[in-house]
């Protein structure tokens, strides 16, 4: 293992001061807890804050502030936060309207963070729980659908509604909504290596991709050779378009995000052909984001998200947002 | 011969003790199937608790186990925390106002953690999880009890179940956790928390031979 560390134990810690070193502007650790709030409440609007493991950098930290999340709880890497800790985000970003919890379909995150609703009994509290992820089997028999890349979009688009000074339900609907319209598929070209495991999660050949890898390094949904970029990003948008979400004839906002240790050149290769295909379909691309949102620590990979817009959800979108790691006028 | 307070506690060293050295084992069995990371939880998790130990030789024994279902929520984190957090804490709210626990006693805490296990995680028997472990052991326990056995016996009894339970883990696909995702490609594998639980339980029959009951 080669990583900028000090210690193990401390990484979490260590990247916490570190960010709020370099963003005082923008956002602020209440003391003693990995709790990350914006350097300035705003009061009287609807709460929304999210959280999960660390490794997902700037997820979820780095989009507290205007326009997107009141707080961000930050777990130890790749691992939910403890209900503790979501409590005392809970009571720190309610401004007096409730607070909109955004939770990532994991077994650990869900339980987290209804534990935490649960002792918070004398604030209101809703939760959304994204799953994007087509590469998973979406059945009873499992935990469902992972939450992924395009629960930045709920980010966006509840956080604008909220700013907006939508009450509760209106800013939980609008999170649903985006749940609804939004589909990622992933793939990884090397795993990721979780410091205090000390060897990567998993082993891929020099030849070797994984397609529908999770956030985590979970399995995705097969191992095949590598091949050429538009000939995975075919696969994936095959995927995603071919899943529930009917995308003909819409407008859509695209997700081309980074895992990590992709570098931006192969992800404007991977959006160039995005685009290419999206306008032979006649969809009409309103907005992109192509960068590192939510990484796996170093893995090299890369995922797609599509997000069908309607009216409500174009307008939130387009609506400005200043935090560390997405901010538009 | 009823089990004390200092039984309690001694076992709680003993599942810490377990946890540190079966670190790497849970871990790498997590990687197979999981995200990598159950053994250095549960080991984070005990060690906060073993360091409370001393704070707790004066607390009543319903309050030693709602002790270590918190810390072991506030400090392990992804699912096992809760899981593990609920547990204990049931237990010890089932054993309140106890001064010492009778084999019926350990037969309810069972009880009380199972029912926790399954509130929180929505999880039944069959589905590859820890309740594939307890839930044989429970019941193994139970039946020695009523047979007249004593609390280690039936304890030896019942981790025999849950490791029977473990390997039955590698048989079936998992349903429930992040193991699931993977589908047929599960089978084969042991469940890390089936693991776990299983030394939880070994924790317990230690302790009961330690203290000869």
């Amino acid at each position: 293992m080669k990583k900028f560390i000090n210690n193990v134990e401390n990484v979490e810690n260590e990247m916490l001061e570190g960010m709020v070193d370099a963003y005082p502007e923008y956002v602020k650790r209440l003391p003693g807890l990995d709790v990350i709030v914006r350097s300035e409440k705003k009061e009287g609007k609807v709460a929304v804050i999210s959280g999960g493991g660390s490794g997902h950098e700037p997820t979820h930290a780095g989009f507290v502030g205007k326009g997107m999340l009141d707080a961000a709880v930050p777990g130890a890497v790749y691992t939910s936060p403890t209900p503790d800790q979501i409590l005392e985000a809970i009571k720190a970003a309610d401004a007096g309207k409730g607070v909109l919890m955004v939770v990532k379909n994991y077994t650990g995150d869900v339980m987290n963070f209804e534990m935490a609703a649960e002792m918070a009994d004398d604030i209101e509290t809703a939760e959304v729980i994204s799953n994007d992820d087509v590469a998973v089997e979406d059945s009873l028999y499992t935990t469902g659908r992972r939450g992924v890349a395009g629960t930045i979009f709920i980010h966006k688009i509840a956080g604008a509604k909220a700013e907006a000074g939508a009450n509760l339900a209106d800013v939980k609907a609008v999170a649903e909504k985006v749940i609804a319209n939004v589909r990622t598929m992933g793939v990884a070209l090397k795993p990721s290596t979780v410091p205090a495991a000390g060897k990567p999660g998993f082993e891929l050949g020099e030849d070797e991709m994984e397609l529908g890898i999770g956030i985590h390094g979970e399995p995705g949904t097969s191992r095949e050779k590598i091949q050429p970029a538009n000939a995975i990003v075919d696969h994936l948008l095959d995927k995603i378009m071919n899943d529930s979400v009917d995308y003909s004839g819409s407008e859509v906002a695209v997700m081309v995000n980074g895992s990590g240790a992709t570098p931006a050149m192969e992800l404007y290769i991977l959006n160039k052909r995005v685009h290419d295909v999206l306008k032979e379909k006649g969809i009409k691309i309103v907005k992109t984001y192509v960068g590192n949102y939510m990484t796996s620590i170093d893995m090299a990979g890369a995922s797609i998200s599509l997000l069908k817009l309607d009216d409500e959800m174009k307008e939130l979108l387009l609506a400005p947002a200043d935090t560390i790691a997405l901010t538009q006028d | 011969m009823a089990a004390t307070k200092k039984d309690v506690l001694n076992f709680v060293q003993i599942f810490d003790q377990k946890m540190e050295e079966h670190r790497q084992e849970l871990t790498d069995m997590d990687q197979a199937i999981g995200d990598g990371d159950h053994g250095i939880n549960m080991n984070r998790g005990m060690k906060a608790v073993g360091e409370k130990l001393p704070t707790f030789q004066d607390k009543t024994i319903d309050a030693i186990l709602k002790g270590v279902g918190m810390t072991l929520v506030s400090t392990v984190g992804g699912a096992s925390g809760p899981l593990y957090g609920t547990a204990f804490m049931r237990a010890g709210m089932a054993m309140k106002g106890e001064e010492e626990l009778s084999a019926e006693d350990i037969g309810k805490m069972f009880d009380a953690a199972i029912e926790g296990i399954v509130s929180r995680g929505k999880a039944t028997t069959g589905e590859k999880t820890m309740l594939d472990a307890i839930v044989p052991a429970k019941d193994a326990y139970n039946e020695s009890i009523a047979s007249g056995k004593t609390i280690t016996e039936a304890l030896t009894v019942a981790e025999k179940a849950a490791w029977k339970g473990v390997d039955y883990t590698k048989t079936i696909k998992a349903t429930k956790g992040r193991a699931s995702y993977l589908g047929d490609r599960s089978i084969g594998f042991q469940d890390p928390g089936a693991t776990s639980i299983t030394y939880m339980i070994q924790s317990a029959k230690e302790a009961g031979e330690k203290a000869g009951k």
